[in-house]
């Protein structure tokens, strides 16, 4: 409904303009009419003009959803607070074990007192460990959505515009989509030394794909509808095609890729470290402090040390997605006025 | 149709070899100890015997050529570390039925609660259900499978009064694994249902039987529904292959002595000829998955015309 209304707005101030351009020709003279008119720019903006941007209709239809907006907030300061954590005054180190006063380490400490969320089993600061963790989970899903729409971007482009490629890079998706991606993680993950590049490079290595082929069904339904087909004849340049008629239609579907992606990578990370394959303990990251809380379950007291990652990130994961379709949304141009 | 048929069984054969040549290949890379029970103690002659008696120093052609052979015959290899010197069929041959009967039953729970899901989401569109709904696929969408098995695992064992661990002759010990496994496709199915019966929805043709005098849960249901019903075919492959990867979780969460369970367990010990046999075998699944879903979509929408299918794919 208030889109339809902001039309209306639109249209009414736009037939406003026409009204008093014609009142205005009205009240001329015969011989003014028919005289030389002097070039006005600013007469010329009058009328049939439109402040359309794109990417401020955007920001106006995503500001409307009051939800994503506010866990967009939340998420920033929570990706601040990662950062500004380490910083702060009384804070451990997330590998550092802690020793009380007569070299016995704080084993299982509950939360509360001095450490803040408690501490693991080995007597580390669960506090440090979760931001640590939080920080390395983001990283890695930061890297992984960037790296596969850089790749999914330029192949699905090459994908969509080139004839030729069409044949061979669908033959190629065929047999990658037919691989588990779970099955590709592993096989990678058990050949390569553990660590976050390893990780990245497996989760990159099958993700791209989807990106491209999502980029290439865009490309191949808009690039010759007749608005693009007049561009071309109006001789623009290909890079201006792209950028101003094609784009506005990808964003959307790229950032809901990239916005999935995320939350997926780090469910990945906490699968592969389950099955033994992730990162080391000592780097912190979700799915260790995850694993190492599933060890602890069946006492009930001890639960804290997987409550606690557990919600920071399914926060996270929620927000992502949230905040991705969200924004797709407001990105697609259907959804403007 | 067998013209069709044919065709595309033989795409499948073909991805299959592509796929097993790939696999084949990237695992000779991998670290030479998980060949021998005993590495720390073996001297570098004694390495470079075995790994040539097992023939991996010959070059890779001969190589996949040989695994070829044998896998015509049904040899997988033998089990190093795991079994040791025990056929890797044999050991997989007691694993597969129970992952079978885990996934067949996890299909036939998704489909059995998700289309309800999406059905009723679509009915009470924007109403309370609808919500609550969104509110449930957003939460098994967005958070790792990792993190609800766990607390799924956590209390409702507690709240079945089971053990934490699996035992195939109780019964109520296959409902959390089951359940577990099917979440993801109801709300994958409850999602798409309910976007398809809202697209329909506003098509003519409800509109006249509304116009005419039909109930509105005859038009639902009657209409709406089962047009609706026909392009859910298309996700079963993708399904499959949901439960296929969620087995793997589940069955070494609830130790469960199957297939997934077990390339967990084999990873964790290292065994290369363990874990190159469930992965090669995970690939076929995987490949024939997507083909029985093709071959069903066809039988489900008579509209879908044969031969045409090749370029959207």
């Amino acid at each position: 409904m208030k889109q339809f209304s902001y039309r209306h707005t639109k249209e009414s101030e736009l037939m406003a303009n026409l009204d008093a351009a014609a009142k205005e020709q009205a009240e001329l003279s015969e011989e003014e009419l028919f005289s030389f008119a002097e070039f006005n720019a600013a007469e010329v903006e009058r009328t049939g003009y439109s402040n359309y941007s794109y990417w401020r209709s955007t920001l106006r239809a995503f500001l409307k959803n009051k939800a994503a907006v506010a866990l967009l907030a939340l998420l920033v300061l929570l990706l601040l607070f990662t950062f500004i954590q380490p910083y702060l005054p009384g804070q451990y180190d997330p590998n550092e074990i802690i020793n009380d006063a007569s070299g016995m380490q704080y084993r299982n400490v509950p939360p509360g007192g001095q450490f803040l969320l408690g501490t693991n089993s080995i007597g580390q600061d669960l506090w440090a460990r979760i931001w640590a963790g939080t920080r390395t989970s983001l990283f890695i899903g930061l890297v992984v959505a960037i790296v596969e729409a850089l790749i999914g971007i330029t192949v699905g482009v090459i994908w969509g515009y080139v004839r030729k490629a069409d044949v061979i890079l669908t033959e190629i998706y065929n047999i990658i989509d037919n691989i588990p991606n779970t099955i590709v993680l592993i096989l990678i993950s058990y050949i390569l030394k553990p660590g976050i590049k390893t990780l990245i490079f497996a989760m990159c290595l099958t993700g791209w794909i989807q990106m491209a082929r999502f980029i290439r069904n865009q490309i191949l339904i808009i690039r010759d509808r007749d608005y693009n087909v007049a561009s071309r004849c109006l001789g623009t340049p290909t890079w201006k095609i792209m950028v101003k008629n094609l784009l506005p239609y990808l964003v959307s579907v790229i950032m809901l890729r990239m916005a999935l992606t995320i939350p997926g990578a780090i469910g990945s990370e906490v699968f592969v470290t389950y099955i033994g394959l992730g990162l080391p303990v000592d780097v912190p990251s979700l799915g260790n402090l995850i694993n190492e809380g599933r060890a602890l379950i069946t006492s009930p007291a001890l639960r804290y040390q997987l409550l606690y990652p557990t919600i920071i990130l399914s926060f996270v994961t929620i927000s992502f997605y949230i905040i991705g379709n969200a924004f797709s949304d407001a990105a697609d141009p259907k959804n403007h006025v | 149709m067998f013209k069709y048929l044919c065709k595309r069984i033989g795409r499948s054969l073909l991805t299959l070899v592509i796929i097993l040549i790939i696999v084949f290949s990237l695992l000779r890379l991998m670290p030479i100890e998980g060949y021998f029970p005993n590495y720390e103690k073996m001297t570098p002659q004694q390495i470079q015997v075995g790994l040539r008696e097992m023939g991996l120093t010959d070059p890779l052609p001969q190589q996949i050529v040989r695994f070829f052979g044998d896998l015509l015959k049904g040899d997988l290899g033998t089990s190093r570390i795991y079994r040791a010197n025990v056929p890797v069929s044999e050991v997989l041959a007691d694993k597969v039925p129970i992952s079978i009967k885990l996934g067949v039953l996890s299909m036939l729970v998704s489909l059995c609660l998700g289309i309800p899901l999406g059905a009723l989401m679509a009915r009470y569109k924007f109403r309370f259900f609808d919500k609550l709904g969104t509110l449930f696929i957003i939460c098994i969408e967005a958070v790792p499978a990792a993190i609800y098995f766990l607390y799924i695992q956590l209390y409702g064992t507690q709240l079945l009064d089971v053990g934490l661990l699996f035992d195939a002759g109780n019964p109520r010990c296959w409902i959390l694994p089951v359940f577990s496994m099917s979440l993801y496709n109801i709300s994958f199915y409850g999602m798409w249902l309910r976007r398809y019966m809202v697209d329909e929805s506003n098509k003519d043709y409800v509109k006249l039987a509304r116009a005419k005098g039909v109930s509105e849960s005859g038009v639902m249901f009657k209409h709406i529904f089962r047009n609706a019903f026909v392009p859910l075919a298309q996700y079963i492959p993708t399904a499959f292959l949901n439960t296929v990867i969620g087995s793997i979780y589940i069955e070494s969460l609830y130790s469960i002595p199957g297939m997934g369970g077990l390339l967990v367990t084999v990873v964790k010990k290292h065994d290369n000829t363990m874990v190159q046999g469930i992965v090669l075998l995970y690939a076929c699944v995987g490949v024939i998955g997507l083909l029985l879903g093709d071959l069903l979509m066809v039988l489900f929408d008579p509209r879908i015309s044969l031969g045409k299918k090749e370029g959207d794919r």
